[in-house]
C-alpha cells in the first residue's frame, strides 16, 4: 500500500463531500423514493396486506431501508462517470497519488450520502408512528448490516460507473436493485407467493437481510438469519470489489 | 526520402532531454496509430508536436504521462522510463488534457488546494492564492468553477499543473475551443513557463501558435515524426521564397482584436 493512501483518500474525500454539500439534491432524491413508496404502501396498500405484525410500518421499514441503499448508490456511478469524462480523473491519474485513493473516496463519500438517506427516511418512519423496543446493541447491529450493504453495493456501482459510456448508462444498473426488494419479504410474507416467485423471494440477499433487520427492530432473537444475511453482504463486497478493482486497473493501464 | 528531411538534434540537446522516445509503437485494435516514434525534446525548451485529428498526438502524450501504455518502444521522461518508473515520472510531470480538467463545482481555489494537498506540499493554500494572482484569477477564486469563461478555465487548468514545479509539462490543444482573447492569455502562460526553465511538449493543430511559442516543432503523420527542427529549419525544408510585392492586409485576427480593445502581441512587447 501507498504511503500516501490514507492522506490521499481523506482529500479527495473531503472534495466528493464538498460535492454532496453543494447539490443537496442528491441526498434528497435518494430519500424520496423510498418515502414515497413508505407512504403509499402504510396508507393506501398496507390495510389490505396481512403480515401478522400490529403495524405495517414496522413490517415495512426494513425493505424501504434497502430500497434507499440501492436508489443511493446509483450516485456513486454517475459521479465517477462524470469524473472519467471530465478529463480530473486522468488528471489524478497523472499525479504522484495513491491510485485506489480515487476509488474509495468515492465509496467512503457513498457510505456518508447513504448514512444521512437512511436517518432521513428513518425519522419519517418514526413520524408515521414506527417504534422499536430495540437498544442500542440493535441499532448499532442494524446499522453495521445496512453499512456492509452499503459497502457492497456502492462497489458494484462502481463498475459501471467506470465502464460506462453514457450518464444514463451509468446510472441504470440500479433499477434492477430497486426492484429486488419487491420479490422479497420486504413488503409481503413470502408464504403469500406461488411457488417458484416464493422460492426466488425466500432465498434470494434482500430476504434474508430485511428479516435480520426486522427481527433486530423487533428484538427478536435473530438466530442463524442473521449469519445468512451476513454472509450475503461481505459475499456480495467481496466479489463486487475484486470485479472493481480489476476493472479499474485494466482501465489505468 | 523522409529520413533525409530529418534534421539532427545538436548532441548536447540530446544530453540534456528531458523527454527521450524511441521506436513507440501504439495500436487500438486494428488501428496503428504510432508506427515508431522517435523524439527528443530538450530541457527547458518548448517543442510543438503538429499534426492533424487523429495524427496520435494525445497517444503519444498519454504514454509520455504514464496513462497509457505503449507496445513496443521506449519513453523516457526526466530520466525515469514511464513504464518501469511510473510513481517517478508522475512525480516530474503535469498534464493538461484536451479538456479543461478541473472540477466545476468546487470554487476556483480550492481546486488549486486540492491539487496541492494531492502533490503533498505544505501550505496549499499560500500556493493557490500565489497562483490565483498570477494568472489573473484573485476576484474568480471564490467563485464556483462552473461560473468561469472558456479562457479563464484553461488558465485555472494551467495554474493547476504548475503546483509543485513539475519540470515537464504536457500540453494537449490547449487552445482548442478558446476565443481570440484568451489563446493570447494561455500563450503568454505558456512563455512564462518555459522562461522559467520548464520544459514544454505542445500539442496542437494551429500552426500559427506553434510558430507562436515553440523552438523547435515535430510534425507527426501517419504515426511518424515526419520532420523535427526549428522554424527556421523547416522552412529551409522548401525552396526559398520568392519576392512579391503584397499589400498588408490586416488579419481578421487583426480587424476583431482592435475592435474588441485587446492588446496585440506586439503592442506588449
Amino acid at each position: 500500500m501507498n504511503r500516501h493512501f490514507l492522506g490521499d483518500t481523506a482529500v479527495l474525500l473531503g472534495r466528493s463531500l464538498r460535492h454532496i454539500a453543494r447539490s443537496p439534491d442528491t441526498i434528497i432524491t435518494t430519500a424520496i423514493m423510498p418515502i414515497a413508496f413508505m407512504l403509499l404502501f402504510v396508507y393506501v396498500f398496507g390495510g389490505a396486506i396481512e403480515t401478522g405484525s400490529d403495524s405495517y410500518v414496522e413490517y415495512l421499514l426494513p425493505g424501504i431501508l434497502i430500497i434507499t441503499i440501492a436508489s443511493g448508490i446509483s450516485y456513486t456511478a454517475f459521479r465517477l462517470f462524470l469524473d472519467m469524462k471530465g478529463g480530473i480523473f486522468e488528471r489524478f491519474q497523472s499525479m504522484p497519488i495513491a491510485r485506489s485513493s480515487v476509488l474509495w473516496a468515492h465509496v467512503l463519500t457513498s457510505l456518508v450520502a447513504n448514512l444521512i438517506s437512511l436517518v432521513v427516511v428513518v425519522l419519517v418512519a418514526l413520524i408515521m408512528g414506527f417504534r422499536s423496543a430495540a437498544g442500542v446493541l440493535g441499532w448499532l447491529a442494524v446499522a453495521g448490516i445496512l453499512v456492509l450493504f452499503t459497502l457492497a453495493l456502492t462497489w458494484i456501482a462502481v463498475i459501471p460507473g467506470l465502464t460506462a459510456k453514457t450518464l444514463d448508462g451509468a446510472s441504470a444498473f440500479s433499477y434492477p436493485l430497486i426492484f429486488l426488494p419487491f420479490v422479497s419479504s420486504a413488503f409481503v410474507p413470502t408464504e403469500s407467493m406461488p411457488g417458484p416467485v416464493r422460492a426466488f423471494a425466500e432465498h434470494q440477499p434482500v430476504t434474508a437481510i430485511v428479516n435480520a433487520i426486522r427481527d433486530l427492530f423487533a428484538q427478536k432473537p435473530v438466530g442463524a438469519g442473521i449469519w445468512t444475511a451476513l454472509a450475503w453482504c461481505v459475499g456480495i463486497l467481496m466479489v463486487a470489489y475484486l470485479f472493481a478493482n480489476l476493472t479499474y486497473r485494466r482501465k489505468i493501464s | 526520402m523522409l529520413a533525409a528531411m530529418s534534421i539532427p538534434p545538436t548532441s548536447d540537446q540530446v544530453e540534456q532531454a528531458a523527454i527521450r522516445v524511441q521506436g513507440l509503437e501504439k495500436s487500438f485494435k486494428q488501428v496503428k496509430v504510432l508506427r515508431g516514434v522517435d523524439l527528443d525534446v530538450a530541457r527547458g525548451s518548448i517543442l510543438a508536436l503538429l499534426g492533424s485529428n487523429g495524427a496520435g498526438k494525445t497517444t503519444i502524450v498519454k504514454i509520455l504521462s504514464t496513462l497509457l501504455k505503449p507496445d513496443s518502444g521506449t519513453a523516457e521522461v526526466n530520466g525515469f522510463d514511464v513504464a518501469a518508473q511510473a510513481a517517478k515520472v508522475r512525480e516530474s510531470v503535469s498534464l493538461t488534457g484536451q479538456f479543461a480538467a478541473v472540477d466545476e463545482i468546487l470554487t476556483g481555489r480550492e481546486n488549486l488546494v486540492l491539487v496541492a494537498k494531492l502533490r503533498h506540499l505544505s501550505g496549499p493554500g499560500a500556493i493557490a492564492d500565489e497562483l490565483l494572482r498570477r494568472f489573473s484569477l484573485t476576484e474568480a477564486g471564490s467563485r464556483r468553477v462552473a461560473t468561469y469563461s472558456g479562457g479563464m478555465r484553461r488558465r485555472l487548468d494551467i495554474a493547476m499543473s504548475l503546483i509543485g514545479n513539475p519540470p515537464v509539462i504536457f500540453l494537449d490543444e490547449p487552445t482548442t475551443g478558446l476565443d481570440p482573447e484568451a489563446r493570447i492569455e494561455v500563450w503568454q502562460a505558456v512563455k512564462k513557463l518555459a522562461e522559467g526553465g520548464t520544459t514544454v511538449l505542445l500539442t496542437t493543430q494551429y500552426l500559427d501558435e506553434a510558430e507562436q511559442l515553440a523552438d523547435r516543432i515535430a510534425i507527426l503523420h501517419e504515426g511518424r515524426i515526419l520532420v523535427n527542427g526549428t522554424l527556421n529549419e523547416l522552412k529551409q525544408l522548401l525552396p526559398p521564397a520568392e519576392v512579391e510585392y503584397v499589400e498588408k492586409q490586416p488579419t481578421l485576427e487583426d480587424v476583431f482584436l482592435t475592435l474588441v480593445g485587446a492588446k496585440t502581441e506586439k503592442e506588449q512587447q
